[in-house]
């Protein structure tokens, strides 16, 4: 199925912002008839190329060249001039109106005396039958489908709208198997009408599924074009890591397994905790003093997990049980009353109150525990300052500084000093060491280690399976909202074992696989 | 002298800096009228000091205490429509408990009007709390819905009469000196001082922030933002029931359908020219009161040069919206649009503005840029 | 319709389920005609001669301001946004109109002027929402005590319009059918001008696309943009068409009254507010039917009178009726609603 033209071609893309270029010439490229995946962990670049092609990001440098020709993509109108629609994760479609209205909005059939409706849902139909939907009943309102016809709905819009080029977007993210194999369905039928397809999903399974060709993306580079036949995904993940799977044999662990006698009771046990959508019934115990790493690529559910054993999110399955008893974790103030912190990985959103200081900020989460009638005296707040600003090394050190002016490393160590500061008996760190220089990720890792030795649950959530693998004692395996195994590490635990595993595993997400 | 010129680039820096500079330039234009305006004189009946100065002082007790209130709803992300109305409340509680009582000199009686009246003020404030907390009504709609209903609830209770009282403790509230300074200025002061105490030396103050900066982080911290929010509509309430006493007393009449009418306005104008943000985080008391001290100044001021004063609503109009275009920051707007045309250049793109530009793509959870 | 029928599922069924999949947002607004209907009922069974011409031919000519405010109204919630100030602007728009009459100003002229007045301040506040950010409640509220001022800047005693004046034609009554004494049913320009106001907005919103705009950014506005369609233009036309309005329906209200002050149309944005919202249409927006909003107007209509032939309902009671009302109203819509979109 290759066509020796591509439809689509990036060449040395580059996009910068202040202080971090998010591309360096990167390279893309997509045939038509082809379904074309983008790989890559966190930061890789996925979403900026994205932006880039569909006119929200400016270049700083390099080309597009659209069918040939170079163009100039400044708003996504011109992106969709060209050719191009994308379809998001969330749908954005208006679910107040009708399927087919939202089909054909700004492109509705007009008659004498205005909006002609007749025709209108007439030519929506025939949209939604280029997908094989034509029994969907166009004047039903969006919102009474589910969100996995929503975005087949959303899909069949690009098409009215004469797009060659289709960007998924992490379309998988909220559907059931069988609502993936529909879904599927609907992308090999466009792919034989000739529509390039780029595919974006952390989903490994499905991307081995239903591509053609995967492209790899890592910190902002491009790091390899394969075509899928060609592929193992062992290779994969550790393209998608940077590291070849001998490097990451060479990666053991630096924590002994605990030496735990069977008396020692869990500190936290989940029974079949689960949340629609987000991770599937999981069994997890963790103990004082240990230190539990989830590992596992981006969207595996290890965020979703860490949160609900919080309370930060509400779960609709299982349970969780504190000390032996049956506790109910409905919002983050429930798990502070049990002893259980959460730092959070979405700093920006859940983390950094900006326009407050680094005081402030550092002893939010203990006032709030006092509530507002028994404010912490400014002795107290001193202590609590002092101890953390040196302990994790903050700078500047200056506690009246805002922390929206302090750098991303910087803000991250505040945030934990926040958790430290109420003293947890489960801390759940959720990528506490991203996008912290060296020296700063030994020292909050080092704190880490010293929690543990203190009698304090930790656990370690990090995209950089080698960094877990080195700081756990125990590791837990996530793939694709799954809990799909559990590894007591020891010295002759590698990092590749644990990308063997999830590479192996088949959670039953995929759907049948295309013959060659 | 460097010393000097710091404190002063402090102050500048300060937002309500430009408020005091309004006031002084309202204060100028009166001057050229009347030179003796600023002049303060001794009544010598009573040897209590008057003037205009004076006068705006007393005028700006009641503006004060709705807008220290209107302050903390904002600081919440909120807002509160209501107080105008909540004043006629209090007002005809007052009145009506006042008015059959004979002895005109009880203090006894006093307290209880003035305590009947904050407590209902207080009670519709938690009926807005609830409605924007519990049931997750948009803060203006509950509180437009309790301005039309507060006044209702005050007609109700007058029967739609003007409800006139005669009770001397009570009419001292606002027209009362002492120490020769007019009373209800002194109880102005001192409930802001106590609100400021209340807010700033308890953590009430930094939560109310912290909900307003950044309600989700606020929530992962273990704050409960419903108690909090609920209790900032209860003190927007109950002080605008000590706006309402004061504008009663000063005439000992409630006018059930003037009464407290359109001053929210006044309210949001002063928090504002104070330097809180509508969208809410950080708030400042002292700015509160340059704002209200500047409303008061300018309802005088346009009266004084002879301008009608059912006219001064359209100046502070036109001043709300200026501050509304200097906060929303109108200048990026217009760099933005003429730096579009000239198209951003290399490394000209700003991720903040980048991901401004229209149409806007929601960032993909897990990818976060740094 | 489903292409696989069932052969044991009678044709009506179907039809019926289908109706109810595609028209479920047309309830609210169904409710509110059985509401009225009710309310009619209610009347002529308790205090009798509801249902006869004068009644209801009084009922459509004293509200007809109401219901084209109404009706702007009903754009603006539609796209999500709201409007406080055509109250104010009906103020300024009629004082500033009957003064040029009475200057000698050409009176047709005006009354189209006064229309642009009101168009003005709408712009006013569209740019306000849109370009400068301030959320809609804010602007409006800043045009209202801005055209308040205004109006109140150019006078502040009642103008009267010359016996004569074309102006008072919008009021000709025109008697449809003659009935027993007064029992007329009569119609005026100025309800004709609500008709073919909501007559328009009805064409505006249901088949065009700018209407159809206005329901998106109510549904979503960033999708709505995401879509390609032109949001910032949407969104201000919409707060011009509200002005625009209201100044026609300061033509209507000035005409019947003969007169015009400063201190008109106080608290007219809340009822506009509360018709739209007993329409069935959604505050927080993307749902609901102009002609919703004129039920909801001749609701409150009837409303007044019902409260004034009953005589023990003090006259103040009725704005906490209105404000409970609309907050009873604006609860059932959040409970149902708000269930979804949680």
């Amino acid at each position: 199925m290759d066509n020796p033209s591509p439809i689509v071609e990036m060449r040395g893309i580059t996009v910068e912002f202040p202080g971090v270029k998010a591309l360096d010439g990167v390279s893309f490229r997509l045939f038509p008839g082809e379904v074309h995946s983008l790989m890559g962990e966190n930061g890789a670049g996925k979403s900026t190329l994205i932006k880039a092609l569909t006119g929200v990001y400016a270049i700083a440098a390099g080309s597009i060249l659209i069918e040939g020709q170079e163009r100039r993509l400044r708003s996504t109108a011109d992106a969709e001039a060209a050719g191009i629609s994308t379809v998001y994760q969330e749908v954005n479609l208006c679910p107040n109106l009708t399927i087919g209205e939202n089909v054909m909005l700004g492109h509705e059939v007009r008659g004498r005396f205005g909006i002609d409706w007749r025709a209108t849902h007439r030519a929506a139909t025939e949209a939604l039958a280029r997908l094989g939907l034509a029994d969907l009943d166009p004047r039903r309102p969006l919102a009474s489908v589910s969100l996995a016809i929503q975005q087949l709905v959303a899909i069949s819009r690009a098409m009215v709208v004469n797009a060659k080029v289709l960007i998924l977007d992490e379309p998988t993210s909220s559907l059931d198997a069988e609502e993936v194999a529909r879904l599927f369905g609907v992308i090999r039928r466009l792919r034989e009408q000739g529509v390039a397809i780029l595919f974006v999903s952390h989903f490994l399974d499905q991307v081995f599924a239903i591509s053609d060709r995967i492209t790899v993306l890592r910190n902002g580079r491009f790091e390899g074009e394969y075509l899928r036949r060609d592929l193992d995904r062992a290779t994969l993940i550790a393209a998608m890591i940077g590291k070849d799977l001998d490097a990451l044999r060479a990666l053991g662990s630096q924590r002994h397994a605990s030496e735990r006698d069977g008396t020692t009771a869990p500190l936290l046990r989940a029974n079949g905790l689960g949340r629609k959508g987000s991770i599937e019934p999981t069994d997890l115990e963790l103990y004082p003093g240990e230190v539990v790493g989830f590992a596992g690529l981006l969207g595996s559910g290890r965020t979703e997990l860490a949160r609900l054993l919080y309370g930060a999110d509400r779960p609709d399955r299982g349970q969780v049980e504190v000390d032996g008893s049956v506790v109910h974790l409905h919002s983050p103030v429930d798990g502070l009353d049990h002893g259980i912190a959460y730092s959070t990985e979405n700093r920006r959103d859940e983390g950094i109150v900006g326009d407050l200081t680094v005081r402030e900020n550092l002893i939010l989460a203990v006032q709030a525990r006092r509530g507002w009638a028994r404010p912490l005296s400014r002795r107290e707040q001193d202590e609590i300052v002092r101890r953390y600003i040196a302990a994790l090394n903050i700078r500047p050190a200056d506690p009246e500084a805002l922390i929206k002016n302090l750098s991303g490393g910087n803000q991250q160590k505040v945030l934990l000093g926040r958790w430290l500061a109420v003293h947890p008996r489960l801390l759940l760190l959720d990528e506490p060491t991203r996008g912290i220089d060296v020296g700063a990720k030994a020292e909050i890792q080092a704190e880490v280690a010293r929690l543990a030795d203190d009698g304090v649950a930790v656990v370690f959530i990090s995209s950089e399976i080698e960094e877990v693998v080195r700081l756990s004692e125990r590791i837990v395996v996530l793939k694709d909202h799954h809990k799909i195994g559990e590894i007591v590490n020891g010295p002759d635990v590698t990092a590749d074992q644990v990308v063997e595993i999830i590479a192996q595993h088949d959670s039953g997400m995929a759907t049948q696989e295309v013959s060659a | 002298m460097s010393e000097a010129r710091a404190w002063l680039r402090r102050l500048v820096r300060r937002q309500y800096f430009w408020g005091i500079v309004a006031i002084l330039i309202l204060l100028g234009l009166n001057l050229i009228k009347d030179p003796t305006y600023l002049a303060i004189r001794t009544n010598p009946a009573t040897g209590n000091l008057a003037g205009n100065l004076l006068d705006i002082v007393r005028a700006s007790a009641p503006i004060l205490m709705i807008s220290v209130g209107m302050a903390l709803v904002i600081a919440t992300g909120g807002i509160d429509l209501s107080v105008g109305s909540l004043m006629a409340v209090a007002g005809a509680v007052s009145m009506e408990f006042l008015n059959p009582i004979a002895n005109a000199t009880s203090v006894g009686a006093m307290f209880a009007a003035v305590g009947l009246a904050l407590l209902l003020a207080g009670v519709l404030g938690a009926v807005n709390g609830v409605l924007v907390t519990v049931v997750g009504l948009q803060p203006f709609i509950s509180t437009l819905v309790m301005m039309l209903a507060g006044r209702g609830v005050a007609k109700v209770i007058t029967s739609g009469q003007n409800t006139t009282a005669v009770n001397e403790p009570f009419r001292w509230i606002a027209n009362g000196y002492l120490a020769r300074l007019p009373v209800v200025f002194l109880i102005a002061i001192a409930v802001v001082g106590l609100v400021a105490l209340v807010v700033r030396r308890s953590a009430l103050g930094m939560l109310i922030e912290a909900i307003g900066i950044n309600r989700q982080a606020s929530r992962m911290a273990g704050v409960k933002p419903r108690g909090i929010i609920i209790s900032v509509y209860v003190m927007s309430g109950v002080l605008a029931g000590i706006a309402g006493i004061f504008a009663v007393s000063s005439v000992m009449t409630v006018d059930v359908s003037r009464t407290g009418y359109q001053l929210e306005l006044d309210a949001i104008l002063a928090v504002v020219i104070g330097g809180t943000s509508l969208a809410g985080g950080k708030f400042s008391l002292a700015g509160t009161v340059v704002g209200s001290l500047l409303i008061a100044t300018l309802d005088k001021t346009v009266v004084f040069l002879g301008v009608s004063a059912a006219a001064t609503p359209a100046f502070k109009a036109a001043v709300i919206i200026v501050l509304c275009l200097l906060q929303s920051d109108v200048r990026a707007l217009l760099r933005r649009y003429l730096t579009t045309v000239a198209r951003r250049g290399p490394s000209g793109g700003e991720p903040a503005s980048a991901e401004r530009a229209k149409p806007e793509v929601p960032a993909n959870r897990e990818e976060v840029v740094v | 319709m489903s292409t696989i029928s069932t052969a044991t599922r009678p044709a009506w069924l179907d039809r019926l389920g289908h109706a109810w999949r595609t028209k479920r947002a047309a309830l609210p607004t169904l409710a509110a005609v059985v509401i009225f209907i009710g309310m009619v009922i209610y009347g002529e069974v308790v205090y009798g001669r509801i249902l006869q011409y004068n009644t209801i031919s009084n009922l459509f000519v004293n509200n007809a301001h109401l219901i084209i405010i109404a009706v702007g109204m009903t754009f603006v919630i539609l796209m999500g946004g709201i409007d406080l100030s055509v109250g104010a602007v009906i103020a300024f728009a009629s004082v500033a109109g009957v003064m040029l009459v009475n200057a000698g100003w050409n009176p047709w002229l005006v009354m189209v002027l006064m229309v642009a007045l009101g168009g003005g301040f709408g712009l006013l506040s569209g740019a306000l929402v849109q370009y400068a950010r301030v959320q809609p409640f804010i602007a409006t509220l800043a045009t209202m005590f801005l055209a308040r001022g205004l109006a109140s800047m150019l006078s502040t005693v009642p103008e009267r319009l010359p016996e004569d004046s074309p102006v008072r034609l919008v009021h000709y009554t025109i008697k449809l059918i003659d009935g027993p004494r007064v029992n007329d049913l009569i119609v005026t320009p100025g309800v004709i001008i609500a008709a073919l106001v909501v007559v328009g907005a009805v064409f505006t919103l249901h088949r065009t696309r700018f209407g159809r705009t206005i329901y998106a950014i109510g549904g979503s506005e960033q999708s709505a943009s995401l879509m390609g369609l032109r949001v910032p233009r949407t969104k201000v036309l919409a707060y011009v068409i509200s002005g625009s309005l209201a100044g026609l329906a300061a033509v209507v209200y000035t005409s019947r009254l003969g007169a015009a002050q400063n201190i008109t149309g106080i608290g007219w944005e809340l009822d506009a507010i509360a018709a739209t919202v007993i329409g069935g249409t959604l505050l927080t927006g993307g749902a609901g039917y102009v002609l919703g909003s004129v039920v909801g107007a001749l609701v409150l209509g009837l409303m007044t009178v019902l409260i004034t032939r009953d005589g023990s309902i003090p006259p103040e009671a009725t704005t906490i009726i209105t404000g409970g009302i609309l907050l009873i109203f604006v609860l059932l819509q959040r409970a149902v609603v708000g269930r979804k979109r949680e």
